[in-house]
């Protein structure tokens, strides 16, 4: 899109695109996850499936956010207002059309990238703090649109918009739970949302973005025009957060403004961290750790017998500490922080490998050959994503200053 | 015109305490390149000490006393436990770190004192002055907090600008290599730098306290407004940090005066928005400079 010769002459050969192994590759992980979804939302209570939907939701904004700022080296603060842009469209939409739940959604992301479009464009001409300082003004500023008294008529003021609850297809059966079909709804547009954004970043989309992020000026001599790169990656992130805001409008019922605190726009920022910078798949675990710590540590909490003061804010505090304790103990987040053993862990399988085939080996003939061989062949599946090495790295994380 | 007067004087008070929190935003971004996401817990714990000060029979300077010495210590602790491991990190690590630290704080006052918010006395009383039969929205107390805010800028100033230890102060965040190659303990001038941070963050906590009351979360809007206003400023200017301050404020003022107290944060954001598009680094800037 941006690049002209030198970065393009670096584009893969394949001839179709549907032979690409990436996308295959996306396609089984994306079936999978799918399956093991439909798995697991099936056999669970339905207050397990509403933890799933929030999980979901969350993922879709994590993913679109761990873009912009692990491959884009853009930070936003101000994700949880894409995520209400979403959330708004979508109630206003089902409230005054009425239209089928896909294009609510469709237009939740469709209006959330044009609100990306305004804010790519200002947040391109801004980097490291002023580009935080930004959307930090942002996250807070456009929630209390709706308390303006000449657009609370619309918006629905401190109480906001009730979402009429998505009705599951009558074919599923009478009796089937509401929450196990929100959180289908949620899960799909989670799967889809990582389908397409592994699609995106493994391409010259991905590549550019990277090579921007990492140096700003040699991206700009090779012909990547950074400031348009830097508004589609924004546009893409806002798409993702609005469908997350949408889905979060539909799993919750209600789209005000006390559901887009500037704690929801912090909590995404650190999921992405925490999951490990640039990688999708730890943007997956960020969004359980945002869902899941609070839970058990509420769980735990009321069931330990403690003062109501520490009771209620111990969550709060577990939070606290694990994002402190897992950025000490995991620079490179939880993905990063995997990918570390997972990696130590064949290099010691291999080279256990090599020393047995050494010891089997007649002893004139140099056991380097086919052992060489070997490892170049493991490298390539252990260390495959490597747009997610490289992002979780510690290199390209640098903010501008 | 009075009403124009009144909402430019409440303004200059309330921007008078954004620039103490702007001010300790920049210290701090001066001198490790962190934007101290935990500067709003921090200053909300001091406000909380004091206010258990007061709570158990102590005068308002006695409290006032306990906060600063309280952020001093706090700025420096933290700085030495948690935040060292992650300053040669990438500085989103930092951020994180910071924003962990504001939670944990949050959740810790939360568990000694509760969840609802407590009044604060202010040290003078808050009726406004009257001159020539208008009264005017400017109490004894709001001239304190002006009073308070400038001479805490001018001790820095003069800190920074007259003596050795400012010096090195200044030398450490400027260039730490060089520094430390002539000596200066690069380490402690950085834990210094935390802690006077913290204690000019605590005296805007207790200054602000009696208009927005002490809770865990009731000094939130502080750091927004606070960073903005460093942001507005250029944070790399202490200068800047108080006219950013001021300006935040009267802008502010006169939204809620003119428009609708309900887009006062919406407001910041346009103010913001605005200075940013035609200086993307801030009023204050040094240079543009780019490395390559």
């Amino acid at each position: 899109m941006d690049v002209r010769r030198p970065l393009g002459a670096l584009r893969s050969p394949l001839r179709s695109p549907l032979l690409r192994p990436t996308l295959v590759r996306h396609s089984a992980a994306a079936l999978a996850a799918l399956l093991a979804l439909y798995v697991l939302t099936t056999s669970a209570a339905p207050y397990r499936n509403l933890e799933i939907a929030h999980a979901a939701y969350l993922t879709c904004a994590v993913a679109g956010l761990t873009v912009l700022t692990g491959l884009g080296g853009q930070i936003s603060l101000g994700h949880g207002a894409f995520m209400a842009v979403g959330a708004y469209t979508a109630a206003l939409v089902i409230a005054h059309w009425g239209w089928p739940l896909a294009a609510v959604l469709a237009a939740a992301a469709g209006v959330t990238a044009l609100a990306g479009v305004v804010v790519g464009a200002v947040a391109a001409r801004l980097e490291g703090p002023y580009l935080a300082g930004a959307t930090l003004a942002f996250a807070v500023g456009l929630p209390g649109l709706a308390n303006y008294e000449h657009l609370s008529g619309v918006l629905g003021g401190q109480n906001g918009l009730t979402v009429a609850p998505p009705v599951p297809p009558a074919r599923l059966g009478e009796t089937f739970p509401l929450e196990r079909w929100q959180a289908w709804i949620s899960c799909l547009g989670a799967v889809l949302t990582l389908f397409l954004l592994a699609n995106l970043t493994s391409g010259r989309f991905g590549r550019t973005l990277r090579a921007s992020r990492d140096d700003e000026i040699a991206a700009a001599l090779s012909g990547v025009r950074v400031a348009r790169l830097r508004i589609a990656a924004t546009v893409v992130s806002a798409a993702c957060a609005g469908l997350g805001g949408g889905l979060l409008a539909v799993v919750a019922t209600l789209a005000a403004p006390g559901a887009f605190p500037l704690t929801l726009s912090l909590q995404l920022i650190a999921a992405v961290i925490i999951g490990g910078l640039g990688s999708l798949a730890g943007a997956v675990w960020g969004a359980l750790i945002l869902v899941y710590v609070p839970t058990w540590a509420s769980d735990a909490a009321s069931s330990s017998g403690l003062s109501h003061n520490v009771a209620s804010n111990l969550p709060l505090a577990i939070y606290g500490l694990v994002l402190i304790a897992v950025t000490l103990a995991f620079p490179r987040g939880l993905q990063g922080g995997l990918r570390d053993v997972g990696g130590a862990a064949a290099r010691r399988v291999r080279s256990r490998a090599r020393t047995s085939r050494a010891r089997d080996d007649t002893p004139g003939l140099p056991a380097t050959h086919p052992g060489g061989a070997d490892e170049a062949s493991t490298d390539d599946a252990g260390a495959r994503p490597d747009d997610g090495g490289d992002g979780a790295g510690g290199r390209g994380e640098r903010l501008r200053r | 015109m009075v009403r124009f007067v009144n909402l430019t004087l409440a303004g200059i008070t309330s921007g008078a305490v954004f620039a103490a929190v702007a001010l300790a935003l920049v210290l701090i971004w001066r001198a490790t390149r962190i934007v101290n996401f935990a500067q709003g817990g921090m200053l909300m714990f001091t406000t909380f000490l004091a206010w258990s000060v007061i709570d158990h029979g102590g005068s308002y300077w006695l409290a006032l006393g306990t906060a600063l010495a309280s952020g001093l210590v706090l700025g420096a602790v933290l700085e030495r436990v948690v935040v060292r491991p992650v300053e040669s990190k990438p500085p989103l690590n930092a951020v994180i770190v910071t924003l962990g630290l504001y939670v944990l704080l949050q959740a810790a006052a939360g568990m000694i004192w509760g969840d609802t918010p407590h009044s604060y006395p202010p040290a003078f009383t808050i009726r406004g002055l009257s001159v020539a039969g208008e009264r005017l929205l400017l109490s004894p107390f709001d001239l304190f907090v002006i009073g308070a805010v400038a001479a805490v800028m001018v001790a820095l100033t003069l800190l920074f600008v007259r003596t050795d230890l400012g010096l090195r102060l200044r030398a450490a965040a400027f260039a730490p290599e060089i520094a430390r190659l002539q000596g200066v303990r690069v380490g402690r001038m950085l834990t210094l730098g935390w802690a006077l941070a913290a204690l000019v963050g605590s005296l805007a906590g207790v200054l602000v306290a009696p208009s927005v009351f002490v809770g865990p979360a009731q000094f939130d809007a502080m750091l927004v407004f606070g960073f903005t206003a460093a942001v507005i400023g250029g944070l790399d200017s202490p200068a800047g940090a108080v006219v950013g301050g001021l300006l935040l404020g009267c802008a502010l003022s006169y939204v809620s005066g003119y428009v609708s107290s309900d887009l006062v944060t919406f407001g910041a954001l346009a103010a913001l928005i605005t200075v940013l598009m035609v200086r993307p680094n801030g009023l204050f800037a040094a240079s543009a400079g780019r490395r390559v």
